[in-house]
């Protein structure tokens, strides 16, 4: 590929250069290309849920309605039953979110300090934990179910929030501390046994040299979890207890159960309304996408 | 090195992956052991957890040779010709379509991955917007967007019949009905939702590297895309693994993705081992069992090893 | 601990006193247009008693609902009662001792008696003891033709299976899918309703129950295995649809001409306000020989320490058989009440057939879960969705893997 200009750039945090080269094109071609590919079923799930039932029967997928209507994301949102109540997926909004918050910081907590200690500070038989929490990732979910029944229940836990909170961070765990201590391992050894000579502990270096320089894949840890305890609906039915019933208990009951004929309408609607929560963070994530906060930390 | 003080040096440490070591005895070690010994047990719908029960419902190897002789998981027909002019190594059902999926997802999804993260590295415009809409459907429920897929990818009424409309009357994209093709149907959909997040995690490690690389290859006169391919790739080594580790442990896991878009068709073509495992697991739960034995022992026996050599020597260095 | 049994006891001496409210959780997967219209007549009865009938509905099937159905029992959390397939799967929790004892509550208001037919109970039964409530009779054999299709085409809409599959092409030409169809299940019921329709019930039973090897490769099989493979060009595998009421769907839209399904699609037309015998034909035991299967639904009590949810348990387990809810609740959901002492005038056509055939007991055959393990019937689905779906296996290796998922069925 290109062996001169904008390639050859040093990166170093100033606004990119206005000049349109032929690399630069080809940059913008790839990740145009791709992003349409990407589009592709979010343009057709936006142009369906504007239709009407009789034009999505009837019509080409890839062509747009004329007479667009918010009929569909009013009814997914307010009124779209399940079984015997339509209320749409509000339903279970908050309890989503109060599934989602705790579980990602206990989740992430956890592991991140089990990642650090593996890379960090090893100890007798943790080679062992670390292959069994490997081997834990590949683990079909469904098999684990049963035992976990059993043991939150005997923790007395079941059927509550602590319950659905301690099974996403047991699930969480194989595949964060992986990335934790992976990440922990790739940074710079010398800050390690600098901070050592200065007298910094184990929770000293944590907290002021790796967690610093570590935001991005925090980040990226943030973006798994919410999206995946955001979607999830078997743990949070079994878990959590009816009071709790997160909002993904109502989207798979709206789009499972159809009301003679399937409502593809309603059903993309309440999947977008759905995902806004995960989408948003996504969005606002790119801050921490940062570059050069490992050499900050070096000369720091 | 240096470790000065190993008791003191641990104690800490020690504390602070209590939780870790708790769960990966009670949950993983102990699930573990309950799968496998009650995948010789004939239990089909309610769990049992006794060694009384675990006595009454013995039945040896029976789920286990009923498994093998289950079309649905695995048939390898020319196999039983190995040796003869006739032999051929062609196998068909579940775990197969797992082998299939995964080998392909896994290269295709971390090659485009690592090409995004890099293009998106160039100091681009509205980064923000290229990595959100890479992301997005990372974030949406897969029951619906799956469906989504099945319909541009349906000869019917998808991409196929509207090329066909513009004119262009022998296009063909029918790999979804077709029982060769459509586990890479699948693969489709599979990198459209992941490769979001891998490009994401590639992101986060080129982040990573300290800066102070860059203006040394530029003062050695490297080429750019050497730097990558050269030296930051070996640096990013970790995080490719990681990368690895989440892709295939997705992969091995599949089951949305299928249920959502061909729902293990035409007939059971695209039928995947969790599917099989999920369906079974409430009607014939020993028979479940095995089949989770099955590819937890697979995943043992390929995983083992690799993990040794991968990360066995790091911790002694 | 004998709690529960004292409360039941008062229960059936004191049944009309008005007692606390109580919310009872139950769960089911009844979520299509019809089946939730059905339900509402039971949460409509159950309320009316004082209690509150609080809706846990599971979309999907079964399958889906029985592993958090299963959890919930286990987890010490039970809803207040909870539709489940009866017989082999039940029996398990029952020996666990996890569910209610119905049997006072039976015997009081004479179940034995007003409920048929006995099979249904009798697979309620464990040791002379009840603990379940069968709501309804179904049956699988029934073909499902939207009129209006063959009509428009100039065709005499078909009265059975033989005549739809003779309309096909002309539908084909026409763009009309001849027959629609579900993915899943659905494929294995309509290969078994075939198998009924053209081999008998006596060979079908034969085969299913007593697995009598020299019928289910013998020459009649062989020729349903054949005309089976001739059907399989008019539903392709690329016009499948995911769920069964979408199947039924497209029959009532006028996209296909016929469908293969359960008693249970008469409650989508009802639902879409067609009317039997003038918009659409049913035809029990696809129009060949009038036979029908009993199978049906029934709630299960998982058994609770709190005495008032017990006490709405045994409540919720009456209001289910009386008159006027079994009336209700069957119009609704197109299957046959269980009781014979109710007022039918307001059934339609397709009920008042089943009805019919149901009173010839004769005519009435087991279903397949009564006489064949769950795995061989999975294994059974396998092999027909992979026929149906696979032009190129040929009738004699599916009637040859049929014979030995048959030979190696455990007895």
């Amino acid at each position: 590929m290109a062996n001169t200009t904008a390639f050859d750039q040093v990166p170093s945090g100033k606004k990119p250069t206005p000049f349109i080269t032929w690399q630069r094109f080809v940059v913008y071609s790839v990740l145009g290309v791709c992003a349409l590919f990407f589009l592709l079923p979010l343009y057709i799930m936006v142009i369906t849920s504007l239709k009407s039932i009789q034009e999505i029967q009837g019509g080409n997928i890839f062509v747009p309605t004329m007479s667009p209507s918010f009929d569909a994301w009013e009814k997914a949102w307010n009124s779209a039953c399940t079984g015997l109540y339509c209320e749409g997926i509000k339903v279970g909004f908050w309890n989503s979110v109060k599934i989602t918050g705790p579980s990602t910081v206990v989740s992430i907590a956890v592991a991140s300090v089990t990642g650090y200690s593996l890379a960090n500070w090893p100890f007798k038989m943790s080679e062992f934990y670390f292959t069994v929490l490997l081997l834990g990732s590949f683990i079909p979910y469904v098999v684990m179910l049963y035992p976990l029944v059993i043991i939150t229940r005997w923790m007395g836990i079941y059927s509550t929030l602590p319950a659905v909170v301690f099974v996403h961070t047991i699930f969480g765990l194989p595949i964060l501390t992986l990335l934790f201590r992976n990440y922990f391992a790739s940074l710079p050894q010398e800050l390690f046994k600098a901070a050592r000579v200065d007298g910094a502990g184990y929770w000293g270096i944590f907290f002021r040299v790796f967690v610093p320089m570590s935001v991005p894949i925090f980040t990226v840890a943030v973006i798994l979890q919410i999206t995946g305890i955001w979607n999830d609906f078997l743990f949070g039915v079994i878990y959590a207890g009816p009071t709790n019933y997160p909002m993904t208990v109502q989207l798979n009951n709206i789009v499972n159960s159809a009301m003679g004929g399937k409502a593809y309408n309603v059903d993309m609607a309440a999947t977008i309304l759905t995902g806004l929560v995960p989408l948003t963070i996504y969005f606002v994530s790119g801050k921490y996408f940062v570059r050069g906060i490992a050499a900050g930390a070096v000369k720091g | 090195m240096d470790r000065p003080n190993p008791f003191f040096r641990n104690k800490w440490s020690k504390a602070a992956s209590l939780p870790m070591m708790l769960i990966v005895w009670v949950v993983f070690v102990c699930g573990t052991i309950w799968t496998v010994l009650f995948s010789f047990t004939n239990i089909k719908i309610l769990p049992l957890f006794t060694p009384q029960q675990w006595m009454d419902g013995f039945v040896g190897f029976a789920n286990y040779t009923r498994l093998f002789k289950t079309d649905r998981w695995m048939s390898c027909p020319g196999i039983t010709k190995i040796l003869t002019e006739d032999w051929e190594f062609k196998c068909a059902g579940a775990l197969p379509n797992m082998v299939t999926y995964a080998v392909f997802s896994i290269v295709i999804s971390v090659s485009l991955g690592f090409l995004l993260a890099v293009m998106m590295d160039q100091k681009i415009r509205a980064e923000g917007v290229f990595r959100t809409i890479y992301l997005y459907p990372f974030a949406l429920s897969f029951v619906v967007t799956g469906h989504v897929w099945a319909w541009i990818m349906s000869p019917e009424y998808g991409l196929q019949h509207s090329i066909r409309q513009l004119g262009w009357e022998s296009f063909t994209f029918d790999w979804i009905a077709d029982r060769q093709m459509v586990m890479y149907a699948i693969v489709i959909a599979g990198i459209w939702q992941g490769t979001g997040f891998v490009m994401a995690l590639m992101l986060a490690g080129l982040r990573g590297i300290d800066e102070d690389i860059w203006k040394a290859a530029k003062v050695d006169g490297i080429p750019a895309w050497r730097t990558y391919l050269q030296i930051v790739l070996p640096m990013m080594k970790p995080v490719l693994v990681t990368t690895f580790v989440i892709v295939t442990s997705g992969a091995v896991r599949i089951y949305d993705l299928v249920v959502a878009t061909t729902d293990g068709g035409p007939g059971i073509s695209s039928d995947v081992p969790s599917r099989y495992i999920y369906q079974n697991f409430s009607a014939n739960l020993g028979q479940s069992l095995a089949a989770s034995t099955v590819l937890l022992v697979t995943m043992a026996i390929v995983l083992i090893p690799w993990i040794r050599m991968e990360f066995g020597k790091k911790s002694q260095a | 601990m004998k709690t529960w049994k004292i409360a039941a006891l008062m229960l059936s001496v004191v049944l009309p006193s008005a007692s606390l409210a109580t919310d009872l959780e139950v769960t089911h997967w009844w979520t299509s247009g019809g089946e939730a219209a059905a339900v509402a007549e039971f949460a409509k009865a159950f309320d009316a008693t004082g209690n509150k009938w609080v809706d846990g509905a599971i979309a999907g099937s079964g399958d889906t609902a029985r592993p958090i159905i299963i959890s919930r029992i286990l987890g010490g959390n039970p809803m207040g009662a909870t539709q489940l397939n009866p017989g082999k799967d039940a029996d398990e929790l029952i020996a666990a001792g996890l569910m209610q004892d119905l049997t006072d509550l039976a015997t009081a208001e004479d179940w034995a008696n007003i409920l048929r037919p006995a099979s249904q109970l009798e697979s309620c039964t464990v040791d002379g003891k009840v603990y379940c409530v069968p709501v309804n009779l179904h049956s699988a054999q029934w073909m499902w033709t939207n009129r209006k299709v063959y009509t428009d085409l100039g065709i005499e809409p078909p009265k059975n299976f033989d005549e739809a599959v003779a309309a096909a092409p002309a539908l084909q030409a026409a763009g009309i899918q001849p027959f629609s169809l579900a993915q899943g299940w659905p494929v294995g019921l309509m290969v078994n309703d075939i198998l009924v329709a053209q081999a008998g019930v006596e060979n079908f039973v034969k085969v299913y129950k007593d697995r009598d090897l020299a019928i289910a490769g013998g020459p009649e099989f062989t020729k349903v295995f054949e005309s089976l493979a001739a059907v399989r060009q008019f539903v392709p595998a690329d016009k499948m649809v995911p769920q069964w009421n979408e199947a039924v769907g497209l029959v009532i839209q006028g996209k296909a001409g016929a469908n293969i399904m359960g008693d249970w699609a008469g409650g989508e037309f009802a639902v879409a306000n067609m009317v039997a015998g003038q918009d659409y034909d049913c035809l029990p035991g696809l129009g060949v020989t009038p036979v029908l299967n009993t199978g049906g639904d029934v709630f299960y009590f998982p058994k609770s320490a709190d005495p008032a949810v017990t006490e709405a348990q045994l409540k919720l387990a009456s209001t289910l058989v009386t008159k006027e809810v079994q009336v209700a609740f069957n119009l609704k959901k197109g299957s046959l009440p269980m009781r014979a002492d109710v007022d039918l005038s307001a059934a339609n056509d397709c009920m008042k057939k089943g009805l019919a055939i149901l009173d010839g007991s004769d005519a009435v055959f087991p279903n397949d879960v009564q006489m064949i393990d769950r795995d061989s019937i999975n294994q059974i689905n396998d092999l027909f969705t992979e026929f149906m779906a696979n032009p190129d296996m040929a009738a004699a290796d599916a009637q040859a893997k049929f014979v030995s998922i048959i030979e190696a069925a455990p007895k």
